[in-house]
């Protein structure tokens, strides 16, 4: 019998994660406590205050780690270390996901708070046990009650956010995962528009994310069955030595991938995306598309990197077909669409594509030539890209209205461009930077990932890839063409003016869009320097 | 003693749960399918903690049926207020998001 030792937890390195958590706690208990009248801005003030905080923590920490070890960051080596008993990794790549989820959490809880767009509630149900179309909804509208729920619920969907990439063991990556869906799931059902659209998109996407989160949990007890330890590096360990029991090894890697490309939506896993993405809260639209899939991603790296980098040869393959399909899928079905939001959803499959096409390069930096970058740096600069365009155009559609609300089909977007210039301006730089155009950071992330992939081999993948965006550039212009070149259907759209929330997350959208994409070097930078996944 | 027929028996109650969640068509009982995926895991990693004589299974399976209990508070709320909506608890008549 072994004598229990009190397990150390770096409280000092988790900082960042205890902080958000901790305010989703404290937001609860404010829920309870607090005057009903003063309960939007406590909420609001409380998570901004929140978030921005764990944003100076991830500052603090990363600083205080390249100090622990100037001499590894200079080549691009791992540095950090392993938290809470080797469940959680702090590392550079930790640390700068970390940063990526805390800013579009930050941006996206301002567009949570955004209450003048629709005279002064938030885009959540006033009360979302009321039935829609009742006596009870009208009288919920009438005294303009609101959930202030949604921003703890926000706050634990983010906390998970930070825990999934950092995960260093099967178990704590299934937890996080989790702890970032249920919280996403509720949210997803509590539109103040359309109620039966986002209840029935609340329905499928728990559904499926419940039947994608059984897949990654037996896929860990067989990765568990195999290897006997549920850590990473036990993992990678039984990989590079067992040779019996290849069979569970394998059944196990495409068990967890199907979990995970669920989260990053990739096809053929992508069925949920549509769906999801246009009955949701578009505040919460705009959030999810961005946090998720950065946080997945990461999640997706430090598994294949990290578990079973030595098994690159079993699971490379399957990834080829898989960002091959997303991309060609993801594009195709983008072109046959006439919403708005369900088209920036696939446009989404087809990024996810483009993603994973980085994944599929060279891991190490000592096998790379000077000046080159690795397949992880390519990555997490284009989740930094992608997230901030993403999230950047989806707040574009929350203000696009008529009379019912938000307007998301195409055919009410004609004549846009007459109508309110700059908005439409500034959709239109977000499509180019999603078709990847040169000067936007679209095309820098994408020339990372495809030139990854490249160096790795990949040529069919980036061939499609390429294909893939050459006919994306049609569907994106398609709708700029729409914008600016066709009358407006009858009184045509109205363009509602936001509060300076709103306001302030396009423009840092689209500032970091632009200057991504002129000035890239200081971004490339910080995630060279970030270094490698600690093992 | 040998442990195969427990993880036989796991992967069995696996597939059982996967082709329900597929096939079925009530909400409540597609759910009821994923809980039988999940505790069919918590089958197989109790048996590979005493195949491998280390307790990270067994940890691991207290771990999913609290997880599986948060999932059922949110999931049962969701499709509670689905059902108090449409007066229907399939998965089929929920049928607005499409192309």
């Amino acid at each position: 019998m072994t004598e229990f030792v009190k397990p150390s937890l770096d409280y000092f390195q988790l900082l960042p994660l205890l902080v958000v958590f901790g305010v989703a706690c404290v937001g609860v208990v404010a829920e309870a406590f607090v005057p009903r009248a003063y309960r939007y801005v406590t909420q609001t003030s409380l998570t901004l205050v929140g978030l921005v905080a764990a944003l100076a923590c991830t500052v603090v920490v990363a600083l205080d780690l390249s100090e622990d070890s100037d001499l590894a960051h200079a080549d691009g080596r791992a540095h950090g270390l392993v938290a809470a008993v080797g469940t959680v990794a702090v590392d550079g790549p930790t640390l700068f996901l970390w940063g990526l989820i805390l800013v579009l959490a930050t941006l996206g809880a301002m567009l949570f708070g955004e209450r003048r767009l629709d005279g002064g509630v938030s885009a959540f149900a006033g009360q979302a046990a009321a039935l829609p179309g009742t006596e009870g909804e009208r009288e919920a509208s009438t005294r303009g009650l609101e959930h202030t729920e949604v921003y703890p619920l926000m706050l634990f969907a983010v906390s998970g956010m930070l825990l999934f990439p950092a995960s260093n063991d099967l178990l704590t990556m299934f937890v996080a995962l989790e702890i970032l869906s249920l919280p996403l799931y509720l949210l997803c059902g509590l539109a103040r528009r359309r109620r039966l659209l986002s209840q029935e998109a609340a329905m499928k996407y728990f559904l499926l994310g419940a039947f994608s989160s059984a897949f990654f949990l037996y896929g860990a007890a067989l990765l568990y069955g195999y290897a006997g330890s549920m850590e990473l590096a036990a993992i990678s360990e039984a990989v590079a030595g067992a040779t019996e029991n290849r069979a569970m090894l394998l059944v196990g890697t495409g068990l967890l991938a199907v979990g995970l490309l669920f989260k990053v939506g990739a096809a053929p896993f992508q069925a949920w995306t549509p769906d999801v993405y246009q009955g949701a809260p578009t505040p919460l639209t705009a959030f999810m598309a961005a946090a998720t899939k950065v946080a997945a991603f990461g999640a997706l790296l430090r598994l294949l990197y990290v578990g079973l980098g030595n098994d690159r040869w079993s699971w490379a393959p399957m990834l080829w077909v898989v960002a091959i399909l997303s991309m060609v899928v993801g594009t195709l079905l983008a072109l046959t669409q006439n919403d708005v939001k369900r088209l920036l959803a696939y446009s989404s499959v087809a990024h996810t594509g483009f993603i994973l096409t980085g994944v599929l390069g060279l891991q190490g930096a000592d096998r790379i030539a000077e000046g080159e970058i690795t397949s992880l740096q390519a990555v997490l600069f284009y989740l930094a890209t992608y997230g901030l365009m993403t999230l950047g155009a989806f707040a574009v559609v929350s203000l696009v209205r008529d009379a019912g609300g938000e307007t998301t089909h195409l055919s009410r977007w004609a004549g846009l461009g007459k109508e309110a210039p700059f908005v439409a301006a500034v959709f239109a730089f977000f499509l180019l930077a999603m078709a990847g155009i040169p000067l936007t950071s679209g095309f820098i992330g994408k020339w990372a990932v495809f030139s990854v992939a490249l160096a790795a081999g990949a040529w069919p993948v980036v061939v499609a890839a390429v294909l893939a965006s050459a006919v994306a550039v049609y569907l994106y212009v398609k709708v700029i063409v729409l914008m600016y070149f066709r009358e407006p259907v009858g009184d045509g759209p109205s363009v509602a003016t936001p509060s300076v929330l709103t306001a302030v997350a396009i423009s840092v959208g689209a500032a970091a869009t632009l200057v991504l994409g002129v000035v890239p070097g200081p971004l490339l930078d910080l995630v060279a320097r970030a270094g490698e996944f600690i093992r | 003693m040998s442990l195969t027929p427990y993880i036989v028996l796991s992967a069995i109650l696996f597939t059982i749960g996967a082709v329900g969640v597929l096939t079925r068509r009530n909400a409540l009982v597609v759910f009821m399918c994923v809980e039988l995926m999940l505790n069919a895991c918590n089958l197989a990693l109790v048996t590979f903690a005493k195949q491998h004589g280390n307790l990270d299974g067994q940890v691991a399976a207290f771990f999913v049926m609290v997880v599986a209990a948060a999932e059922v508070v949110v999931g049962l709320a969701i499709i509670m207020t689905i059902f108090r909506t449409r007066r229907s608890a399939s998965v089929d008549d929920a049928s607005l998001l499409k192309y």
